[in-house]
């Protein structure tokens, strides 16, 4: 391996559509860490959705287009748990009985990382440079907590964000009630589960809600701007991007 | 109350808006929750200890035709007898012909969830036997007519002053004047109740927490002792229970009895742990004069050898359900069966079909918590994901749902076309925004039901990308 890696960065498809700023900061902060960073035009999605929809043929066909344009970088970092979860943990079970395809979906899993804890447990980064003057509070996504192990990175590397404090949300284990289809399928108690949340974040006293996956965080933020919310939602790339002057999730 | 998983739904939507549905629920995290976090910490290595039961269990879902010929010989050998149920309805009829047998005309009964699962009391009642639940989760229940809204905890539901309600509403030939505010008058009346109900019974019902092959036992954990006086007073003790409950022997059974009570109650073990092992012998003073095993199938042998199969090691501590946020929203009763949140949704499509209980395996956010405090590690959201599956290729996911994501695979499939909706989408959705967020669409969707959409930035990511580099 070079002394410059090659990182595939896998953009994800909601940030793509709803938020580029945050694929950017990711571009921004790889950089930072001396990594040569790529993002090849072939990639739509993990397929996660068609996956957890029990929808296996397009879930394979989706992952092995992923894997076939991933699969020549030394690394492949995405800036969501949930996204690199797929890739990491499933992409496995996807081919589990495929002879041909489970090497390299394996291979692919193997050097899959969350950028924050690809940051820290990878790069050895231990700090940026950065701003961001407000009370913040950290939402664990399920799937960055339990599939990727990630909790302290992101809070280590927020610790070092001039300006920034970090009140830890009561019960961060538990579930903000996104879920991907979940969301739509099942509406009511995907609210119950996002209020729940949003009154413990509310309760750290924190002015932003800083999260590592944007499912998560257009579901929390979506459901603040129904209520008339105030609280801001960035997702943690941004501010360790030095990006935090940008607007946030949803401000007019 | 009758149950239809297929009312999830709106079963759960009146759950989310009971205002005393939510106090009740609020005490899993502060009653389970905080119990089990505790009893996992002062253990030391429970992560070797769910290792040890795993393999326990695995063992005995894969040798269960053995396990279950050595538990019937050994039951034989102390003079009980070995029933074998394929299904609810011959479960029921075996059980009835029991107690016909024995003259029975009341029977107690210690908490069982099969016996739920096969809905034996309406049927004994309709055969005219009594049946008289004598845990008190699960007594309360029956004086309501209402199924378990928990697995360990049937009452879990209700509040106090409801338990009061229905002992005022049922025990008519007390004193109505009586004061029933403390949580001890509650329990005091209902021991004095049941106390009688006991000394009354012909024949006992208990469900096993486990059965240990080699010495035909089955052994039960309580905290009120209500199983040892309804297996022990009357003349007959049937056990009810499921055929995938054996394990090999009791020093299996002393490992598991270390994880079930820590990951229910977080107790390091339950007040009692009953070791029922066969009939009054010769020369002895107590025990029942006829011992009864009735093992049931119905629906679980058909697991083995499946993706689901690992749903079989189950042992019903119900720490899933206790950390499950979606029935933390909704509570038990919404979910229409026997089994709910989380071992519900994996074993509910196994034994009642995917058409029936499709709800259940769907409604989990794949959040992960029941998978990291299950005690024999089931992978509960991979079997979901599995009846995900079976439903999805079977024709039988929701039209709405499966056009929508076959679309959008269609494009995921096609990069350029990808980012041509993609495009698009962020355009639209920018051209609806007011104020920074999306308010409605003019389709119904379940998003804008009760959230707004932040709008896209711009263009796409991809976009910018390659005008940039």
């Amino acid at each position: 391996m070079s002394e410059r890696p090659r990182v595939g960065l896998f953009v994800t498809c909601l940030v793509d559509l709803v938020r580029p700023q945050i694929g950017f900061a990711a571009v921004k902060l790889l950089e930072q860490a001396g990594c040569e960073v790529a993002v090849p035009a072939t990639q739509t999605c993990c397929g996660q959705p068609a996956w957890n929809a029990g929808a296996d043929s397009d879930a394979k066909d989706i992952a092995r287009a992923a894997i076939a344009a991933f699969e020549g970088f030394d690394y492949v970092v995405a800036p969501s748990g949930s996204c690199a979860g797929m890739i990491k943990r499933h992409y496995p079970e996807v081919f589990e009985t495929d002879a041909e395809w489970l090497p390299r979906a394996r291979a692919l899993a193997q050097k899959t990382h969350e950028l924050m804890s690809f940051l820290v447990k990878v790069r050895g980064v231990t700090g940026v440079p950065a701003g961001f003057a407000h009370k913040v509070c950290y939402h664990d996504s399920c799937s960055s907590l339990r599939e990727m192990g990630v909790k302290a990175e992101p809070r280590a590397l927020l610790g070092t964000v001039e300006g920034l404090s970090i009140e830890e949300i009561k019960d961060p284990q538990g579930c903000c009630g996104f879920g991907g289809l979940f969301s739509v399928k099942y509406p009511e108690i995907s609210e119950r589960m996002a209020d729940d949340k949003i009154a413990d974040a509310c309760g750290t006293g924190a002015d932003t809600l800083i999260g590592g996956d944007l499912g998560c965080l257009l579901h929390l933020a979506g459901r603040m701007k129904r209520q008339g919310k105030t609280m801001a939602v960035r997702h943690a790339a941004e501010v360790l991007a030095d990006m935090g002057g940008e607007k946030a999730l949803g401000e007019p | 109350m009758t149950l239809d998983p297929k009312a999830f739904p709106q079963a759960a939507r009146s759950a989310l808006n009971d205002p005393l549905l939510r106090p009740a629920l609020g005490r899993l995290k502060t009653h389970f929750g905080a119990g089990r976090a505790m009893a996992v910490q002062r253990y030391g290595d429970f992560e070797s200890l769910r290792d040890a039961g795993k393999a326990i269990r695995d063992y005995a879902v894969t040798h269960l035709d053995e396990l279950l010929v050595t538990f019937e010989q050994a039951v034989n050998a102390r003079g009980g007898t070995v029933h074998w149920a394929r299904d609810a309805a011959e479960a029921r009829r075996l059980i009835l012909g029991i107690l016909q047998d024995a003259g029975a005309k009341t029977v107690t009964k210690g908490k069982s969830m099969v016996t739920e699962e096969i809905a034996l009391n309406p049927f004994l009642e309709a055969n005219g036997i009594e049946p008289v639940e004598t845990d008190l989760g699960e007594y309360i229940i029956q004086l309501r007519g209402e199924p378990p809204s928990h697995i360990i905890a049937p009452a879990f539901h209700l509040s106090k002053e409801q338990v009061a309600e229905t002992f005022f509403a049922r025990h008519t030939a007390l004193d109505p004047k009586r004061s029933l505010e403390e949580r001890n008058a509650l329990v005091q009346e209902a021991r004095a109740v049941l106390r009688q109900r006991f000394e009354a019974a012909d024949a006992g019902i208990t469900g096993a927490n486990f059965l240990s092959a080699k010495e035909g036992a089955a052994v039960i954990v309580t905290n009120e002792g209500n199983g040892d006086l309804t297996r022990l007073l009357p003349k007959t003790h049937i056990v009810v229970t499921g055929i995938e409950k054996v394990v090999a022997d009791m020093n299996d059974v002393a490992v598991l009895v270390r994880l079930l009570p820590r990951s229910a109650t977080g107790q390091p073990i339950s007040t009692y742990v009953s070791v029922m092992a066969g009939r009054r012998g010769e020369g002895e003073s107590d025990g029942p004069r006829d011992f009864h095993v009735v093992l049931v199938d119905n629906g679980r042998s058909k697991l083995i050898g499946t993706e689901a199969q690992d749903v079989l090691r189950c042992i019903r501590c119900s720490a899933c359900i206790n950390h499950c946020p979606v029935y933390g929203a909704v509570g038990g009763h919404a979910y229409g069966a026997t089994y709910m949140g989380p071992i519900g949704a994996a074993l509910n499509p196994g034994m009642m079909g995917v058409a029936e209980a499709a709800h259940h395996a769907n409604a989990s956010t794949f959040c992960g918590r029941c998978a990291e405090v299950c005690p024999v590690k089931i992978p509960l959201p991979k079997i979901m994901r599995h009846w995900r599956a079976v439903e999805h290729a079977s024709g039988l996911a929701p039209k709405a749902i499966t056009r929508g994501l076959a679309l959008w695979a269609f494009a995921a499939k096609r990069p350029a076309l990808y980012r041509f909706g993609a495009s698009i989408a962020a355009r639209l959705l920018r051209m609806m925004g007011r104020g920074g967020a999306v308010r409605a669409v003019p389709v119904k969707n379940g998003w804008f039901a009760v959230r707004d959409f932040p709008v896209p930035e711009g263009k796409t990511f991809m976009a910018q990308w390659k005008a940039r580099r």
